[in-house]
């Protein structure tokens, strides 16, 4: 009996497996496994029958594939973990050998922080010689009051609790406290540190954000069209934005919030009819 | 705007439900789906079964008490709340029935030492324990992948009838479902389609079990279905 079951479970699977290639862009669910190029060629029809013998088949075979957010390695099996559109990118080097990076990329509201990652946070405690720092993750950021641009022991920055700071990860991982600095390698500000008074800070989806940091984004271009204005982009979901007056302050505010679930006409209908008034 | 997405699913729902092959014994009720309805959990769905309806938020990775951290996994905390009144024994049941089921997919070890809080609200009830289980499981499952949390594979609940007679019904009416002999509900996963949770009510034989399982094995293709093309249309509109 519990023969005939899991028999009847393994038709139900439907194919399994899909190709990584083929379903590039497509939405994909937690469970899925997807096949790389070479095990494509190895599991596919005649995969394992007749092969042409060669030196050296093994190396040159092997790809580096680099799992992104969203997938998982299980063994040589490339599973999701997260439910979200497929992507990927061809590594830096060319040729196109197969490699690179896969992930998927999803609609997602809570920040996870990551290494590298330029987030505004809002100070919530000073004490002694750090500051944490709310960033929208699991836990508070800790903020050394030294890695401000020209500060000292002597000089310490001027940071109050409330304080909007736009700084980057140095150390970000599942096992300890994630750590800001607002320098970069070099020492400079290089625009991060405390943001002004003034201003508008608003949380959007992880994904927008994503969207309108991308190279040759239409949004910001059409944006800062509008009106003069100073903006700020957190990877976290946070966006402060400053414009001449508050009502143009709020006018961008909701645009960007709006335009998310905006096809690029609707934008460029809304942009036109912002532009006239 | 809530509205006509709504109206939209269940038009999605019917549609996914018309393509399925209805057997004797072997249909499931229509079900809708909507999610990213609420604004400030990090994930929400909300899971119409029959007459039944739960709706589900998700918050998490997020900061956890002290006492309640794990430091290799994420505490994984389900609170189910009744339509009316407070929560009693039967939801605290239902709880850990729900939590169990989601702790055998969520990948926690990827987030230690944080929560993962999934709140279920009863919407609308039809008096039958068993629906309301597969119902919250569904929602469950919805609502932590709209959350984003790693997952290693998807879960739907799924519950049979065995009469009187020993016919077997696939999602019961509550009506089916009082008369019925045995009750089971089963927590399936979508790669194997193994089981996760079974709850079960009443006298069953040994096959009538194995039996009741493979149905319902064959019914949680048609509930994944309707997962993907809900999460499609989801991700369709950006």
């Amino acid at each position: 009996m519990a023969e005939g079951v899991s028999v009847v479970a393994e038709s139900l699977a439907g194919g399994g497996a899909r190709v990584a290639r083929s379903v590039l862009g497509q939405v994909v669910l937690p469970g899925e496994e997807l096949l790389l190029p070479e095990q494509e060629d190895a599991e596919g029809p005649g995969g394992a029958g007749e092969r042409p013998l060669s030196l050296n088949a093994g190396a040159c075979s092997r790809v580096r594939v680099i799992c992104g957010p969203g997938l998982r390695r299980c063994g040589d099996r490339l599973l999701v973990t997260k439910c979200g559109r497929l992507r990927h990118k061809e590594p830096g080097g060319g040729g196109g050998g197969g490699g690179g990076v896969y992930w998927v990329d999803s609609q997602q509201k809570r920040y996870v922080p990551v290494k590298g990652d330029h987030v505004i946070g809002i100070v919530t405690a000073k004490s002694g010689d750090i500051f944490k720092v709310d960033v929208g993750g699991s836990e508070p950021a800790s903020l050394s009051y030294l890695s401000f641009e020209g500060a000292t022991k002597r000089n310490r920055p001027n940071v109050q609790v409330g304080d909007l700071i736009y700084g980057q990860f140095v150390v970000a991982n599942k096992d300890m406290e994630p750590e800001m600095v607002c320098i970069d390698s070099c020492g400079r500000a290089n625009g991060m540190g405390v943001i002004g008074q003034d201003g508008l800070l608003f949380k959007v989806t992880l994904g927008l954000i994503r969207k309108l940091l991308a190279p040759d984004c239409e949004i910001i271009q059409e944006v800062g069209k509008l009106y003069p204005l100073e903006i700020v982009f957190g990877m976290n979901g946070r966006i402060w934005v400053k414009a001449k007056t508050i009502q143009q302050t709020l006018i961008l505010a909701n645009i960007l919030e709006a335009c998310e679930h905006m096809t690029s006409d609707q934008r460029k209908q809304i942009f036109s009819r912002l532009a006239e008034s | 705007m809530e509205e006509e997405r709504h109206t939209e699913a269940k038009i999605g729902a019917e549609t996914g439900r018309g393509s399925s092959p209805r057997g004797p014994g072997c249909s499931l009720r229509h079900f809708a789906c909507e999610q990213n309805l609420l604004s400030r959990p990090d994930g929400s769905a909300s899971f119409l079964q029959g007459d039944t309806s739960v709706l589900a938020g998700v918050y998490g990775p997020a900061e956890v008490k002290v006492s309640k951290e794990i430091f290799n996994k994420a505490t994984l905390e389900v609170i189910l709340r009744p339509k009316i009144g407070l929560p009693g024994v039967a939801e605290k049941s239902r709880e850990r029935l729900i939590r169990n089921t989601c702790e055998a997919v969520v990948l926690g070890t990827l987030h230690p030492r944080t929560s993962i809080t999934v709140v279920l609200q009863v919407v609308s009830d039809a008096g039958s324990g068993a629906q309301l289980l597969a119902c919250c499981l569904n929602a469950a499952c919805m609502a932590l992948v709209d959350a984003g949390v790693p997952m290693r594979a998807l879960f739907c609940g799924v519950t049979c009838a065995l009469d009187s007679d020993g016919t077997l019904v696939l999602d019961p009416t509550s009506k089916r479902e009082k008369e019925a002999r045995a009750v089971l509900t089963f927590a399936l996963d979508n790669v194997e389609r193994k089981l996760l949770m079974s709850s079960t009510k009443g006298l069953f034989s040994d096959a009538e079990l194995q039996q009741c399982l493979a149905a319902a094995q064959a019914a949680s293709q048609h509930v994944f279905r309707f997962y993907r093309e809900s999460l499609q249309r989801r991700y369709s509109k950006s």
